[in-house]
């Protein structure tokens, strides 16, 4: 079937229509959901819950119980921190510290005008050349506070180039 | 005539710039016209160099690194090309690089050399001939090769992987998994990681023949959502291994069917423990579960199911098609094969290192690594993640082998090396054990979920000098309680590192304007 070039099927729908006959198929689908919608809205659980014969309280704990799962939308880039021991070894928790304040962000939280939110993360496996970030699918190492700066000036950029 | 020229794709080549560095390569090579091929391969592990350049001469392959895209014209006026050794940056024949020469490399033996995706070039480097080998054997026959290669599992447990793999063999008959751990959330360790993103044959190569061994149909790659490029890369080699024919429902035409799909984590550490991970795979929260049951009894769906890790399959390859003996033949004692070690943290030359067991930690920091990256005295070493000891000075000549780093309180686990120098505040790192345990834990018992967080508390108190010897004598008793109280490692380990900094780094849990800094 030839669909509209226009047509968007609900990306909540298509990842049940393609997970739900897979044994253990919620966190493929909550995957599915947050790539493309950025986070699991709540409307969306209700409608997880019932295709797969859950309730929504278990769709919820498993939500909650997964660092990676958000039921917020992000900002434009969210800017991931490692916050493990070997780049704890080459100065991660200054990094951290600049990062927080440059951004006037805690982890956890998105900023009001939606560029960025920051969150920490426990290794990227890119321990032997830290200070590791992640930005969106993008791994960094060696991020010194200057790096970190420029970085975040090239996303700006980007920001205004790119159209929308 | 053409030049092979190759810019390694992996996370850390590209976290230190790989990707624009080709860009501007294949740009450059247009404009000045240069007769070029380039090859995006695997990384050597040689992380410090990354990004690692490397030009096919008939000496051999030259390497140069770590290179920038600045760095880009002077090195093709210096001949490049030509594999000219005259500039700085020329690390001479790739093979020859001591680091690289002087290790024992069976499970990385191709990584960096291939383009991780090309089917041809892993069939042309051995690559499939321990799946045909196993292909002709009995299923108790692959077991037995495993049995008698010693080898253990690399995850952490080091249990021997082919008792393992007899239990599943021997369990009810019917549907049976394979699942291969590639949570790998210890800090300081990115060998799995290299395997998946510049081997993925390998791995998969070593699921198949499980999967023949045990008698299971269907496998999983459990793998963390930290690794998205390791997704990718694993994605299109399943596919291309699936139309190649060594996956599907008739392996090779053998009328045996072996399915395998990556699954995603989603950030969560104790995940890595298998019966998490199970749950995690069913779709629920990562609960541990008590065991019994085994997983190897009743596991994913409550099947039979062989958990490994990525290194432990990793290595299945090579014992097939070498035999038992060749991977027997290295390595001390109980500790037979090779442990892929994994430089890290404060370390001039971080990388990979696979070696027979054996070698001293000292040997491993100051001839591999080189010492310290800020150039200033090595205080502690962590070795095995977030759940293993801190080492001090006194207990760098201890060997590379389970049983010798047990007997010191330390665990080898995953074989990540994790380098501080004399800048760290142990108190924090101490501190940081207990909030990483507080922030992981599943929450199933009180002595790691709450203790932890206490642990967090009174570590703070004896920092401020609170009454450090009560808070001192408190987290001792807190220590206990959660090595006696936890259904896992990593309420039971925890205090591990916590008690490494107690005996051997104890000046730095003084209040602060004590301390000799
Ligand atoms: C808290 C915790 C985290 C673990 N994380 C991992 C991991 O990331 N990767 C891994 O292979 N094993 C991990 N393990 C060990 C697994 O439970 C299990 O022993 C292993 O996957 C078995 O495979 P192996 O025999 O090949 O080592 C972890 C264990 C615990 C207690
Ligand atoms: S020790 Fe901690 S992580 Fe392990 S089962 Fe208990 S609460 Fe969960
Ligand atoms: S500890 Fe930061 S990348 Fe591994």
């Amino acid at each position: 079937m030839d669909l509209h070039p226009d047509f968007t099927p609900n990306p909540v729908q298509a990842a049940i229509a393609a997970w739900r006959s897979q044994p253990g198929a919620l966190l493929p689908v909550l995957h599915a959901v947050q790539d493309s919608l950025g986070y699991i809205p709540r409307d969306a659980i209700v409608v997880m819950a019932e295709a797969l014969g859950l309730t929504r309280a278990e769709v919820s704990g498993v939500i909650s119980f997964y660092h990676h799962f958000r039921t917020t939308p992000p900002g434009q880039h969210i800017v991931e921190i490692c916050r493990a021991e070997a780049c704890q070894a080459v100065g991660a928790r200054q990094l951290e510290a600049h990062a927080k304040s440059r951004l006037g962000l805690n982890y956890h939280q998105t900023r009001a005008d939606g560029q960025f939110s920051l969150e920490p993360v426990y290794c990227l496996g890119n321990c032997a050349c830290g200070p590791s970030i992640r930005i969106g699918d993008v791994v960094h190492g060696r991020v010194s506070e200057a790096r970190f700066d420029d970085l975040l000036a090239g996303l700006a950029i980007q920001a205004v180039e790119l159209p929308g | 005539m053409t030049v092979r020229v190759f810019v390694p794709n992996d996370t850390t080549a590209l976290a230190m710039g790989g990707d624009a560095l080709a860009q501007e390569l294949a740009a450059v090579a247009t404009q000045r016209g240069l007769d070029l091929e380039l090859i995006r391969n695997g990384s050597r592990g040689l992380c410090w160099l990354e990004p690692l350049v490397e030009v096919e001469t008939a000496r051999g392959r030259v390497a140069y690194g770590p290179v920038s895209v600045a760095d880009l014209p002077a090195l093709l006026d210096a001949g490049l090309l030509e594999g000219a050794t005259s500039h700085p940056l020329c690390q001479g024949l790739t093979e020859e690089i001591p680091y690289l020469a002087r290790q024992h490399r069976l499970t990385f033996a191709r990584i960096g050399v291939i383009d991780p995706l090309s089917i041809e070039q892993y069939c042309d480097h051995q690559g499939f001939r321990g799946l045909e080998r196993a292909l002709q054997m009995a299923p108790a026959a692959i077991v037995g090769e495993i049995k008698s290669s010693g080898l253990r599992g690399r995850g952490g447990a080091a249990f021997p992987t082919g008792i393992k793999w007899e239990t599943v063999l021997n369990a009810d008959p019917g549907q049976k998994y394979i699942v291969c751990n590639a949570d790998e959330g210890d800090s300081g360790t990115f060998a799995d990681r290299l395997v998946m993103e510049c081997d993925p044959y390998m791995l998969i190569e070593g699921m198949v023949i499980a999967g023949l061994a045990v008698g299971a149909t269907r496998g999983y790659i459990y793998l963390r959502s930290e690794y998205p490029l390791a997704r990718r890369i694993l994605d299109t080699a399943i596919e291309r291994a699936l139309a190649a024919g060594y996956l599907g429902d008739s392996v090779l035409g053998s009328g045996r069917a072996f399915q395998l799909e990556v699954r995603l984590g989603a950030g969560a550490y104790i995940c890595g423990e298998e019966t998490a991970l199970l749950e995690s795979l069913e779709g629920r929260r990562g609960m541990v579960r008590p065991k019994p049951p085994l997983p190897a009894l009743k596991g994913l769906f409550g099947r039979p199911t062989v958990v490994n890790n990525v290194l432990s399959l990793a290595a299945v390859p090579f014992i097939l098609d070498r035999g038992a003996q060749a991977y027997a033949d290295c390595g001390v004692g109980r500790s037979r094969g090779t442990l892929p070690v994994q430089l890290a943290g404060n370390v001039q030359r971080g990388g990979l290192v696979e070696l027979a067991f054996g070698i001293t930690l000292r040997e491993l920091i100051e001839d591999f690594g080189g010492g310290t990256l800020s150039g200033r005295p090595l205080r502690a070493v962590q070795v095995g993640g977030p759940l293993g000891a801190y080492l001090p000075a006194t207990q760098w000549d201890t060997p590379l082998d389970y049983e010798a780093f047990a007997a010191v309180g330390a665990v080898l686990g995953h074989g990540g090396v994790v380098l501080f120098d004399d800048t760290v505040d142990m108190g924090e790192q101490a501190r940081f054990a207990m909030e990483f345990c507080a922030v992981e834990s599943c929450g199933k018992c009180t002595p790691c979920r709450i203790g932890s967080t206490r642990g967090v508390e009174v570590i703070d108190r004896i920092r401020a000098g609170d009454r450090p010897e009560a808070n001192l004598s408190l987290l001792n008793d807190l220590s206990s309680t959660m090595v006696d109280g936890s259904l896992c490692a990593m309420g039971s380990m925890t205090p591990i590192p916590v008690r490494s900094v107690l005996q051997h780094f104890s000046e730095d849990l003084r209040p602060t304007d004590n301390r000799r800094r």
